[in-house]
């Protein structure tokens, strides 16, 4: 999955510095820990953490602070989108999706980052 | 009773293959760039590769999708954007996706399943003789396509 959202990131006409990818949640984290990056996107459901409780830890990671969080799952329900942008997702794509809606999404989040 | 409990329970069973073949076609469609078609209903795929997503809660069971291993390479490509002939691990993480995304697409056509239904993560099964046995307590609602003209089959089977 990680391969597809670079792929369609760059679909969309992002240019991409640097990817850091995870399998996991607290794979992520480490990763946040050593490395400062502009964006996250992650699953609601993965391995280890599921998405609403690594948003929750993410407080916890100095160099995340303030970084946008958009997820990308296949929880589709209005009540999932509720809960996410409750702990604090910028965003919501559900998959599948193409590369449009993958910067409709991103490309606000990035600008007003910026 | 809820209304995906209805559905699981109820006699709205009719409209799952349609839309298990909906599901598979806007994933396809979106994610490869590529349109699926319906096969022949007696169509069968070599099991040579196997992805499968299990659902838990109102609905438990499991989707699976099975086809070829030129088939799994061919899906694989197209989604990842690669040439076939550089397609490897990848082959397992493409065909885990397009399963979850078919079974999450899928429940999310279920009105008020969405919220009652979580998926597990992929698990992806290769090789030439195995066999699959899912513990399910009723029969497999199963739709065979077409893709690039290869048959595969998508297979829900349900716990009661």
């Amino acid at each position: 999955m990680r391969k597809i959202v670079e792929r369609s990131l760059r679909q969309a006409g992002l240019e991409l510095e640097q990817v850091f990818d995870a399998g996991n949640g607290a794979e992520a984290l480490a990763v946040l820990q050593q490395s400062q990056v502009d964006l996250i996107l992650c699953d609601i459901n993965m391995p280890v953490m599921d998405g609403l409780e690594f948003i929750k830890q993410l407080s916890g990671v100095e160099k995340a602070k303030g970084v946008p969080v958009i997820m990308i799952t296949t929880e589709g329900s209005e009540a999932h989108v509720v809960q996410a942008l409750s702990a604090g997702a910028r965003g919501y794509i559900r998959k599948p999706f193409t590369p449009e809606q993958v910067k409709e999404q991103v490309m606000p989040v990035l600008a007003v980052k910026s | 009773m809820k209304a995906a409990t209805a559905m699981a329970t109820g006699g709205n069973k009719e409209t799952w293959i349609p839309l298990l073949e909906l599901a598979a076609k806007e994933v396809f469609s979106l994610m490869l760039g590529t349109e699926i078609s319906l096969a022949a209903p007696d169509t069968t795929a070599p099991p040579a590769v196997t992805a499968m997503v299990g659902l838990a809660g109102q609905l438990c069971g499991v989707l699976s999708i099975r086809c070829d291993q030129q088939s799994a390479v061919l899906m694989a490509s197209k989604m990842l954007g690669l040439e076939p002939d550089k397609v490897g691990d990848e082959m397992s993480d493409a065909m885990g996706e397009i399963s979850n995304m078919v079974a999450g697409n899928f429940k999310n056509k279920i009105s008020g399943l969405g919220d009652g239904c979580m998926l597990s993560p992929p698990t992806v099964v290769t090789g030439n003789d195995y066999s699959l046995y899912a513990l399910a307590d009723s029969p497999a609602y199963e739709v065979s396509m077409l893709f690039e003209g290869a048959p595969f089959v998508i297979s829900l089977q349900i716990h009661s």
